[in-house]
């Protein structure tokens, strides 16, 4: 018997298993942060860690299943590295709780325990979008919904009734006593409106043009959408006097634009237009030029270069080893459980445990990037991509502002930083990548037989 | 707590956070250094797929050399196969330009990874048939089978 070689080249394993090893020593490394930090800020083992193990493990054996079932083939590491990263976000926000309680008495602000909070819910978003997309290639059909809910995501904090300014930025809304960061949310939905929208017109985008330096320039209207993705990069920042948005969201149009034209044309106009955007801006406003002014010369301190002193400062005490959890002074830095996240745990775990969780960020990075590779339909392709790039991105935004390498702007730290929006945006992104991962992972149908008698007539006119 | 402990702690807190990098980077080695690859001769149990097609057409085994199209309005161009993606429809970027009413710009794709090609709609307004089911996702066609695009039917011939 002949059968035709149908198998396919590479079979991809599910690793269920691995995974489940991987989340468990995750769930070890958050128990341990919560007990050193416990020792080191107070001597003893805090009390509640025993519930804390049982909840952790109940919601990790939950998740586990959600995803052994529901997306059987997903990519084996992104879970475990998204769950080592949130559980040591919130270990941290609970030493530096531990700090203001010191500090402040009974009467401080707690946010360890509603960062729990969020983080649960960010878990049922994850199941849910898990559930509700079974196939992201669905999504493809709604691309200008979502590039319409984007727009509106964006406008909502400039909307005088649910819009609020907190500390300089108008990047905020008040929905029944909770503050939402709705960015956050529309980094997701213009991720999708990107990717949809380049697929159908990335051919035009690519292959007219003319040659000019040796690269390839696109044709002038062509220019037209990425135009408008600078214009409204520019009003995020002009209006929302948000520096970090607007970087991200302008730096996700521009990869995504390249990575679907194969156009480094497109790099050189993206970085030109927003060179000229950032010079424009640092010269004109004057809170972006006072946060140049802080990147560029942050001694001798000001009041305006004081949080980023502080950083450098704490993160220097830390060293190659850090102090240890619950031995430094990371509660000096202003905002050091949101902003100064990373600040906080450079000088608790030094150079060597900052590293690490770098590492853990580009991993999860790496394996956004693989899954795009792997992926068989180009949509899925570019969405994989800018899920990833956007992920990076932010992350670069963020480190690189503490560290002094750009100017400082105000991100989250992806699951790190306290903060409702931030954990439930980035789930639901990991919750995407699973499905795509799921998808492109599954081995190929099998070859059905042709029925040859009942094949369909054509109708001759 | 003695000093030495808490040394004891955090030099230990650092370990297993290398150990939980080094575990994740060791499950996707795979990426690096290749994944399982399945011997075409591995036996697949032959017998649960493959019920004799009742007409006998025995799909051939081995590579297509060309594309060939059997009916429609250009019945009888053919198109060398050379394991590059064929792109079909009326547009001009394709393989063949198909003079049909009925086909779509950007039709249908054929594509292969080596070992079988797949037939792929490309979101075309009447479809791309094998025998009488549409195309939804990329489906495996064999040697001789003929695809349907609008009024067109073409297939892989040796």
């Amino acid at each position: 018997m002949s059968s035709p070689a149908t198998t396919p080249a590479v079979v991809h394993r599910k690793r269920r298993g691995a995974e489940a090893l991987l989340i468990a020593l995750a769930l070890a490394i958050v128990i341990f942060a919560f007990c050193a930090v416990g020792l080191g800020a107070r001597g003893e083992v805090p009390g509640f860690v025993a519930g804390l193990a049982v909840l952790l493990v109940v919601i990790a054996v939950a998740t586990h299943l959600v995803v052994r079932f529901v997306a059987p083939y997903a990519d084996p590491v992104l879970v475990p590295l998204v769950v080592a990263l949130n559980g040591l976000g919130i270990a941290m926000i609970y030493r530096l709780d531990l700090a203001r309680l010191d500090s402040l008495g009974e009467e401080a602000k707690q946010f360890a325990g509603r960062q729990v909070m969020w983080t649960a819910l960010g878990l049922l978003l994850f199941v849910a979008v898990l559930l509700v997309v079974r196939d992201h290639r669905k999504l493809q059909a709604y691309t200008y919904t979502f590039g319409l809910a984007a727009l509106v995501l964006l406008i909502l904090p400039l909307l005088p009734v649910v819009g609020r300014q907190i500390n300089g930025a108008r990047i905020w809304i008040n929905i029944g006593g909770m503050s939402l960061q709705p960015g956050e949310f529309a980094k997701i939905c213009l991720a999708i409106f990107f990717a949809g929208y380049l697929v159908v017109k990335r051919d035009a985008l690519a292959l007219a043009g003319r040659r000019f330096m040796g690269i390839d320039f696109p044709r002038g209207r062509d220019l037209g959408p990425i135009l408008a993705a600078w214009l409204v990069s520019l009003g995020v920042l002009i209006f929302q006097r948000d520096l970090g948005s607007s970087l991200l969201f302008f730096g996700l149009f521009v990869v995504m634009l390249y990575v679907a034209t194969e156009r480094p044309g497109w790099l050189v106009v993206g970085t030109s237009l927003f060179l000229g955007g950032a010079l424009f801006a640092a010269t004109t406003f004057s809170h972006v030029q006072s946060r140049v002014d802080a990147w560029l010369s942050p001694f001798p301190v000001t009041d305006g270069t004081f949080q980023l002193t502080q950083g450098l400062y704490g993160m220097a005490w830390g060293g190659l080893l850090g102090r240890g959890l619950g031995e430094g002074n990371p509660y000096l830095t202003p905002f050091a459980y949101s902003d100064f996240i990373f600040a906080s745990f450079a000088e608790e775990l030094g150079l060597a445990g900052s590293m690490a969780i770098l590492l853990m960020y580009g991993l999860i990075v790496e394996r956004g990037l693989r899954i795009a590779l792997l992926c068989r339909d180009a949509f899925g392709k570019l969405l994989a991509t800018g899920l990833a790039v956007s992920f990076a991105l932010q992350v670069f935004v963020v480190v690189g502002g503490i560290t002094r390498i750009i100017p400082l702007t105000g991100l989250t730290t992806p699951f790190m930083s306290y903060g409702g929006s931030s954990i439930l945006a980035n789930w639901a992104i990991i919750a995407l990548l699973l499905r795509i991962s799921d998808q492109s992972r599954r081995p190929p149908p099998e070859a059905a037989p042709m029925q040859m008698d009942d094949a369909t007539q054509v109708v001759k006119l | 707590m003695t000093e030495l402990t808490l040394t004891l702690i955090k030099l230990g807190f650092l370990a297993v956070l290398w150990l939980f990098v080094l575990s994740a980077v060791s499950v996707i080695r795979s990426d690096i250094f290749g994944a399982k690859v399945e011997s075409p001769r591995a036996p697949k149990a032959p017998k649960q797929r493959a019920p004799k097609p009742p007409k006998g057409r025995k799909p051939k085994r081995g590579m297509p050399s060309t594309l060939v199209v059997t009916d429609g309005p250009n019945a009888g161009q053919l198109v060398p196969v050379t394991g590059a993606d064929i792109l079909l429809g009326r547009g001009t970027d394709a393989a063949i330009r198909l003079d049909d009413d009925y086909v779509s710009t950007r039709h249908a794709r054929f594509s292969t990874n080596g070992e079988q090609w797949y037939v792929e709609d490309l979101g075309s307004t009447n479809g791309t048939y094998l025998g009488s089911q549409r195309v939804t996702t990329p489906v495996p066609v064999d040697l001789g089978v003929p695809v349907r695009l609008g009024k067109t039917v073409v297939e892989l011939r040796k």
